[in-house]
């Protein structure tokens, strides 16, 4: 489907560049090159090199640390105990036996070897969020995870990017890992945004103009005012989803607002990587955000984008949680819309704070409140939902309003249901309505 | 790893994701022959039943995406399927199927369901046996293909043993 306003104006500056050998590279590097050339201790690297990186942190979550333990008994080794984090969040609190047992060999390999950054139940939350508000993920850090969303520590400066659970287990071992140097692509975001515009609609409104292999294997870079101007967990939404269209990564020049947040947060020193005047760039794509709606992407893929104000569908469930949209400003948003209002009687709200620290905000906030005042259901911080696994699964037939990041075909539950991605401020209007609504259009009835 | 095969044909679209190849709520084990039970359950019921060792996927562009789960490449071992072809893979999926041993082939490849196809690694050729149409691929990059003879877990062991 067509973005709904074309404001993309792309170039290839490059389109005269002669061809120079990788060896003989004169021309600067983007942010990627520059942490990847770091970390493998050369002066430069080049997009398709393969390089051996030292790795900064390597996580894995319940789900995909089991098969990663496994391999690692193989390995006659003991972890680094420094740079792994072993995060609980797909299925805890525990959704069965099955995956109790697979919760239970993550707490017994952090025993066995002594890791001390192991976030269990009640201590932690969706990963991305406690690799973030833990300290772990700063400017110019090379970061891997076994989880797909690690790509969301891009928005504080650092490359961090998705693996498997037998690379986790041999970045565990050895505190390196191989990467392909990507190609990077520049995305300019300038003007300033409409009212209920977030930084979902800003990635869902990139994702709709390149599609979801848009920038398949290649690092995403994000520049312009309108995203100098967005809150740091806006930001983090954007770096989240460049997954979705492919990328190995997703990074943010780091400014003020990153150094405040890591002030007494962030584990160890960093050194903030910014790309060169001269680096050289696969594409350019330049977005007016005064002209990106707020937007809803319709099932199966996160690349078909609407206008929320432009579709009519009616809703059975509404999520607002996640690594996307869990965070304390999603919430706000959300309670802001809904306050003095109630769901729907034919829709269940679920409320889900990415973390225990999120949690205990909102509840000083008075937001945990407002959402159950609202009828709305809150519960504490896990994946379960967003990947259809527990605590929110669609039964036949069913659709989904969901802040979360996919909508692919069973996602949330059935192979029948749809989920529909939005920014929680659509989310909670729906919620009211029972139909995806604008929350422009609610406010106004 | 084999440097000739010749298998069933598996047709795909494009795009297809990880919680199609093995949805998220039998994320509970890492065993292959358990996980490829439920492959791609929600979107091709018959696979899991019909599908025999030495088969073939063939598939649309951008094969893999979604979510970083190497269960969905151990799925596919586990099924029995011994290569996939698509003219692109998402990148965690491409090194996760690597990293385990099941080779990819990045080649645009015209197949219908049951065609037997014969891959020819060493050479690069592809050859549709229904329709004799001739396919090349560009060979893997030397690193690469180390990787998928020794595996990572040898490869690891390798690397432990250098830097002692």
């Amino acid at each position: 489907m067509a973005p709904p306003s074309d404001t993309r104006r792309q170039y290839h500056p490059h389109a005269s560049f002669y061809p120079i050998a990788a060896n003989t590279r004169v021309m600067g590097m983007t942010i990627a090159e520059k942490i990847l050339a770091a970390h493998a201790g050369k002066d430069s690297v080049s997009p398709k090199e393969i390089v051996d990186a030292r790795i900064d942190y390597v996580m894995v979550n319940d789900v995909t640390g089991l098969p990663a333990f496994e391999v690692f008994e193989e390995f006659d080794a003991t972890p680094i105990l420094e740079k792994t984090v072993l995060i609980q969040d797909h299925y805890v609190p525990n959704k069965d036996v099955a995956s109790a047992e697979q919760a239970k060999s993550m707490r017994e390999f952090a025993r066995r070897y002594g890791i001390k950054n192991h976030f269990d139940v009640g201590r932690g939350g969706v990963c991305h969020q406690i690799m973030i508000e833990e300290g772990f993920s700063a400017p110019g850090r090379l970061i891997v995870g076994a989880d797909s969303h690690t790509c969301s520590y891009g928005a504080l400066g650092a490359l961090s990017t998705g693996i498997g659970s037998s690379e986790a287990a041999s970045a565990m071992a050895t505190g390196e890992l191989w990467f392909k140097v990507p190609e990077t692509q520049k995305f300019v975001v300038d003007g300033e945004p409409g009212k209920y515009v977030m930084g979902k609609d800003i990635i869902l409104h990139i994702i709709g103009d390149i599609g979801v292999s848009g920038s398949l294997y290649k690092s995403m870079e994000f520049y312009g005012s309108a995203i100098e101007s967005l809150h740091l967990s806006d930001r983090i939404t954007i770096s989240n989803m460049a997954i979705e269209a492919g990328a190995k990564c997703g990074i943010i020049p780091p400014d003020e607002a990153v150094f405040d947040y890591l002030k007494n947060r962030v584990i160890g020193e960093y050194s903030p990587v910014y790309a060169d005047e001269d680096a050289e760039y696969e594409d350019i794509f330049e977005y007016d955000a005064s002209e990106i709606a707020v937007l809803v992407a319709t099932p199966h893929l996160p690349e078909n984008v609407t206008p929320a104000s432009e579709i009519d569908v009616q809703i059975d469930q509404a999520y607002l949680g996640s690594c996307t949209n869990g965070r304390i400003e999603d919430l706000r948003a959300a309670a802001a819309v809904l306050k003095g209002k109630s769901v729907h009687t034919d829709v269940r709200m679920i409320v889900v704070p990415a973390s225990k620290s999120i949690f205990e905000q909102a509840m000083r906030e008075g937001l945990l409140k407002v959402f159950m005042d609202a009828d709305a259901y809150v519960a504490g911080p896990t994946c379960g939902a967003c990947l259809g696994g527990y605590m929110g699964v669609l039964a036949e037939g069913e659709r989904c309003i969901s802040s979360t990041n996919r909508n692919f075909i069973g996602r949330m539950g059935h192979p029948n249901s749809e989920v529909y991605l939005a920014n929680p401020a659509v989310v909670a209007a729906s919620a009211v309505t029972g139909r995806i609504t604008d929350p422009e259009d609610l406010l106004e009835r | 790893m084999e440097k000739y095969i010749k298998g069933r044909v598996w047709r795909f679209s494009e795009n297809v994701d990880t919680d199609q190849i093995i949805p998220a709520i039998y994320l509970v084990t890492g065993d292959k022959q358990e996980l490829a039970k439920h492959a791609f359950e929600n979107v091709r019921p018959d696979f899991a039943k019909d599908v025999s060792d030495g088969d073939i996927i063939v598939a649309g562009p951008n094969f893999g995406s979604g979510s970083s789960r190497e269960h969905a490449p151990r799925a596919l071992l586990g099924a029995g399927i011994r290569c996939v072809i698509a003219p692109s893979f998402a990148r965690i999926f491409y090194r996760n199927s690597i990293n385990i041993g099941l080779p990819l082939v990045e080649c645009d490849v015209d197949a219908a369901d049951g065609d037997v196809l014969a891959i020819d690694f060493e050479d690069g050729k592809i050859v549709n046996t229904n329709t004799s149409a001739g396919y090349t691929f560009p060979s893997l990059p030397e690193f690469l293909v180390d990787l998928l003879d020794a595996g990572l877990i040898e490869n690891t062991k390798r690397k432990l043993t250098r830097t002692g």
